[in-house]
């Protein structure tokens, strides 16, 4: 088994074998598309986000009846529009979503390393905290945090960082035990190599490709994550445009039919975390038959 | 059988421990958790009196102590917007979150087990992959943005079910839906792996050797083995949903403990977030712990492992 786990790890060997498969297109071009509008939103958006015209209120999409050219999509319940909130909505969705993901990684990574090769007392307060942090709903921690803390973006990163490491500290704490068994790892024991060193040199970069689909797949709760918050005021604050934030403002028109208001953040969200998903889904089966079960 | 049980008996309370450090810990990061405990506009007197309440002047472990005695004595403080014990809020909420939880929980499973067993008879089939579309829309739809698209098709186009509040059983239709939604995926999937695994067992190539048409072997033979981890999940869910349903609960202002948590936050009523926060934790551990030991009852080989 250790062999065709060391094979597989082999990255180079995964990429040819990346070019014969192919790249799932669909997920890569959906988030670039997302990527592309949030890094150019100031160029591409028709209308500042945050500025509207309470005489153009509640207009609806171009196509039906009432709407006009100058709001493809229509505006909002203070005359904001709507295609411009949805460009620069894609920016904070991306930068919230993967410096997050991120964050949440290295920290997770770096306490999962530490807690696997060390052992002992380490072992024991790293996986005792993430386990009775993990035993708390994602949702209801964030809240919590951010009640003490208020909202803002930079907040936001945060908090989801301290709610997701744990998730990544399992994992990888699991994939450095078996490691930690292998030839080579005793081999640099022997040679006199540091705690540090082998941790640096031979273990992370063999946990790094668990850490990465981790990451690819927590994208898409991260950011549900983000829209919850932002949609019960405890995330990114108003008048920031945020899909979450769009979905309660949204709220406002709900009971009059003004259906843009509500599908349009929705399908941008459902868009990112299914792309997310799909291309996670996709990195798990190449790079690490192992994490199947995840 | 009492070593494993002593162990993960001591195991549960041990994270319970931590969970009640951990908040304890982040209440005083901030800096003076009387800015957060004490009502906004409060006079100056009355921080002076929660701060010699809360020994704020004493070390952080005496603090410690004092505030799992609150624990412990259930003590959960007032709410500020309510102005009674925050505790007699939560149980006054708690039925209704437990009756969306338990019609979420019927929709989730009358969707995910038929679709989970088709899948796993069809493996591969077209119903297989339908499953697997349906399985990833429900990860990838966020439960509120359901609820609102729920209210805009049946309440606002059609007017055939009321968008908010409670009352009547047609009002618990909606917010139950939205939130068995997701759940009804992770179902379905465990459904499917299930099946396919007691398929391919033993008894039921006996089964079809001895001549038992297939529609036998499937829905006795097979479905009652596969349904047992199925069930042990949605009791878990079940808890998950009474503590994870507080953006459908906002969405169609059902007066559940998520509604509670959300009007914590609104008004900014500390100690009802708070005590919200603290209770899911220890209803997760719990029923974590009670499936630990029935397991253990069930089955003599986890009671010697390790």
């Amino acid at each position: 088994m250790n062999a065709s786990r060391a094979a597989v790890l082999a990255f180079p060997g995964r990429l040819a074998s990346f070019r014969r498969e192919g790249w799932p297109m669909v997920p890569i071009t959906i988030l670039a598309v997302i990527a592309l509008l949030a890094i150019f939103a100031d160029v591409i958006a028709p209308h500042d986000p945050q500025v509207g015209l309470l005489g153009e209120r509640f207009r609806p999409p171009a196509w039906q009846q009432g709407g006009s050219a100058a709001h493809l999509l229509g505006t909002d319940h203070v005359g904001r529009d709507v295609l411009s909130r949805l460009i620069f909505g894609a920016r904070v969705s991306m930068v919230v979503g993967f410096t997050a993901v991120i964050f949440a990684g290295v920290v997770g990574t770096v306490l999962g390393i530490l807690a696997g090769y060390l052992g002992g007392w380490v072992d024991q307060v790293i996986m005792r905290v993430t386990d009775a942090w993990l035993a708390l709903p994602a949702l209801t921690f964030a809240i919590f945090l951010a009640a003490i803390v208020g909202p803002s973006e930079m907040n936001i990163v945060i908090i989801l960082g301290i709610v997701y490491w744990t998730r990544y500290a399992r994992v990888v704490r699991g994939e450095v035990l078996s490691l930690k068994e292998r030839d080579y790892v005793r081999l640099a024991i022997v040679a006199g190599c540091s705690k540090r060193t082998i941790m640096r040199r031979h273990i992370l970069p063999n946990v790094v490709n668990s850490a990465i689909v981790l990451a690819t797949l927590m994208l898409g709760v991260v950011i549900v994550t983000e829209a919850a918050l932002s949609f019960l005021g405890v995330g990114v604050p108003p008048p920031k445009p945020a899909w979450g934030l769009m979905l309660a403002d949204g709220k406002k028109g709900l009971m009059a039919g003004y259906w843009w208001l509500t599908v349009l953040p929705g399908v941008c969200i459902m868009l990112m975390v299914l792309s997310a998903n799909l291309l996670g889904d996709w990195l798990r089966v190449k790079l690490d038959p192992q994490l199947r079960q995840l | 059988m009492k070593r494993f049980v002593v162990r993960r008996v001591g195991y549960a309370l041990l994270s319970l421990v931590v969970l009640s450090a951990t908040i304890f810990v982040f209440v005083r990061l901030t800096g003076d958790p009387s800015v957060l405990l004490v009502e906004p506009g409060a006079s100056k007197a009355d921080i002076d009196a929660i701060r010699a309440d809360l020994g704020l002047d004493r070390p952080l472990l005496v603090q410690y102590a004092v505030f799992v005695k609150g624990l412990l004595k259930a003590d959960f403080g007032r709410s500020f917007y309510y102005r009674t014990p925050v505790l007699e809020l939560y149980l006054e909420r708690l039925p209704n979150s437990l009756l969306l939880a338990v019609v979420a929980m019927a929709f989730s499973l009358a969707i995910g087990i038929p679709s989970g067993i088709l899948a796993a008879v069809r493996v591969n089939g077209g119903w297989d992959r339908a499953g697997k579309i349906f399985a990833l829309l429900g990860l990838s739809m966020p439960s509120f943005w359901v609820g609102l698209l729920l209210i805009l098709f049946f309440s606002v186009y059609l007017g055939w079910l009321p968008s908010s509040g409670s009352g009547t059983p047609w009002h618990v239709l909606m917010p139950a839906f939205a939130l068995g939604w997701y759940f009804a995926a992770a179902h379905m999937r465990l459904t499917r792996s299930s099946m396919l695994e007691v398929l391919g067992s033993e008894y039921i190539k006996l089964a079809r050797l001895k001549g038992l048409p297939e529609a036998l072997v499937i829905g006795k033979h097979a479905f009652k083995n596969a349904l047992i981890p199925v069930l042990t999940l949605a009791g878990i869910n079940l808890v998950l949903m009474v503590n994870v349903s507080i953006v459908v609960e906002t969405v169609f202002a059902w007066p559940g403990v998520g509604r509670l948590l959300y009007e914590g936050i609104s008004f900014r009523d500390f100690p009802v977030v708070q005590t919200t926060v603290i209770l899911s934790g220890v209803m997760i551990v719990a029923v974590n712990l009670a499936v630990d030991l029935m397991y253990a009852v069930i089955d003599p080989r986890i009671r010697y492992e390790r």
